[in-house]
């Protein structure tokens, strides 16, 4: 199951044993725990629903709680919204120096908005974000063409091949994931790094944009693994495994 | 490059899906779950759920069925039926919805367009148009579930609910709905070549060609189906087949 803990609440419940018999049995071994931030935007249910069922032996907790994102295995940062809407509400959280130091410290996974914000600035309302890596977000142009003219509509919105850069390929996120298999996506915005090093993915629409993001403790995809079947599932299983060495 | 998509729906009432013709003879079809892992298998692009549940006491078998649907199957979920307010989409999106459409109540207030879209992104935001031809040249449309004109243009309508935030068109038409002779083209082309956002053509599917022509003729970014799948006459993965032989992209 899935532990929900209120924003509101001033003493989260301790880390309780899966249901359904999911602890180890050995005495003293504590589950690990992945922790979707919840920052008071968007539905992270789905997000925690795919890791529940790749990761059933670890502990999922939506958590807006800092100690428990601090003592999380891992740290996923989901969104879905609007930029200023949500970089207004990951400020008010407080959550800003844990996410930080656990992006340093601890594999650290960026979904969708969540691979936006890990840049400087977005052009969706002239937004700062988190900075974490350097370059912006931007939006697709508002009469989209593909080269033979014809238009390209805005949101890209369902299932697109990734592709990997050579050295990428063999992240361990990748594992198991065929260079050109479809994942899907709903953006009208996309990053781009200024540094190019840390694409780890790309799609064509009609151009190559950057939908997966990687460095060092930092994986993040553009796409919606949560929703894109079995290629998205083998990335948060990946996740899920992954030591944070790339 | 997209893929263009294909999208089985379902229509639910009191959280069990049901089929009939014109929601006459309603019988149960099965259980949610068992029926959306199916299509999933078979390869469906993402699912479509009509909520057609009369009784507001049994509004929240739906929030249970989507919250069951989205633990087990892991691909887009669209919802429509019953959306009032922006509000109202809240409680489907916690549940596990990726998407809602609006349709009356769009008609009724079109705010309902820039506030669910500034709130919850408009990638979750679906305007649901059902439009008919009242005169030639003249596609109108309906609300109530196709009972009241609107005296609405459609395509102007298309074009104002993509200005006011929605982020996709699912267009139906009502000449076409359950007719199994094809989709509306010229319905459907007017309105995709209206708007930059995707536009869904449902109504009127019988064979998978219809399918194909959604596509190439009425430039559907996706194609909605009903009966071809939910009566065994085709599975998705040959629907797919189709269009891929055709040359069209598809996952």
């Amino acid at each position: 199951m899935v532990f929900f803990v209120p924003r509101t609440d001033n003493h989260p419940p301790p880390n309780l044993p899966l249901e359904g018999g999911g602890t180890s049995g050995d005495f003293g071994v504590s589950l690990k725990s992945i922790a979707i931030v919840d920052y008071g935007m968007g539905n992270l249910k789905s997000v925690a629903k795919a890791f529940q069922h790749v990761a059933p032996d670890q502990n999922i907790l939506i958590t807006s709680d800092a100690k428990q994102i601090a003592e999380a295995d891992r740290v996923v940062l989901p969104g879905q919204a609007a930029m200023p809407e949500s970089m207004a509400a990951l400020n008010a959280s407080g959550l800003r120096d844990v996410l930080l130091a656990a992006s340093k410290t601890r594999p650290f996974f960026g979904v969708c908005l969540g691979l936006q914000m890990l840049f400087e600035t977005s052009e969706e309302g002239d937004t700062p974000s988190l900075g974490y890596l350097s370059g912006r977000s931007v939006r697709f142009p508002k009469q989209h063409r593909d080269h033979d003219g014809n238009m390209l509509k805005v949101p890209h919105m369902g299932w697109n091949a990734v592709h990997f850069p050579s050295d990428q390929a063999s992240h361990p996120c990748w594992s198991g994931v065929t260079d050109g298999n479809a994942f899907y996506f709903a953006n009208s915005y996309y990053a781009v790094p200024a540094n190019s090093a840390v694409v780890a993915g790309v799609a064509n629409y009609p151009d190559p944009i950057c939908v997966a993001v990687s460095s060092a403790h930092i994986f993040a995809v553009q796409f919606h693994p949560e929703k894109s079947a079995d290629a998205g599932l083998r990335v948060l299983k990946n996740f899920s495994l992954w030591n944070g060495a790339a | 490059m997209l893929c263009k998509r294909i999208i089985p729906c379902l229509d639910i009432k009191d959280g069990r899906v049901v089929k009939g013709v014109n929601f006459v003879g309603l019988r149960d079809a099965g259980d949610p779950v068992e029926v959306a892992k199916r299509y999933n298998d078979q390869g469906a692009d993402e699912l479509c759920f009509l909520d057609i549940t009369a009784s507001v006491e049994k509004r929240g078998l739906l929030f249970d069925l989507i919250e069951r649907v989205a633990s087990q199957v892991f691909i887009p979920l669209t919802v429509g039926g019953g959306v009032k307010t922006a509000e109202d989409l809240r409680p489907l999106l916690n549940a596990g919805a990726d998407k809602v459409s609006i349709n009356t109540a769009g008609v009724n207030d079109p705010t309902i367009f820039n506030k669910a879209s500034h709130f919850y992104g408009a990638q979750c935001v679906v305007a649901a148009i059902d439009a008919k031809q009242t005169r030639p040249g003249f596609f109108e449309v309906f609300i109530h579930g196709g009972r009241t004109a609107t005296g609405k243009d459609a395509v102007l309508w298309a074009r104002e609910v993509a200005d006011r935030g929605a982020g996709e068109i699912l267009l139906t038409s009502m000449d076409r709905d359950g007719a199994k002779i094809g989709f509306d083209i010229e319905l459907t082309r007017a309105i995709a070549d209206a708007v930059s956002i995707p536009v869904i053509a449902s109504g009127g599917v019988g064979n998978l060609q219809h399918l194909v022509d959604g596509v190439q003729k009425g430039h559907a970014d996706a194609v909605l189906a009903a009966s071809i799948f939910h009566y065994g006459e085709h599975t998705v993965g040959e629907a797919k087949a189709a269009m891929r032989a055709a040359g069209i992209k598809v996952r």
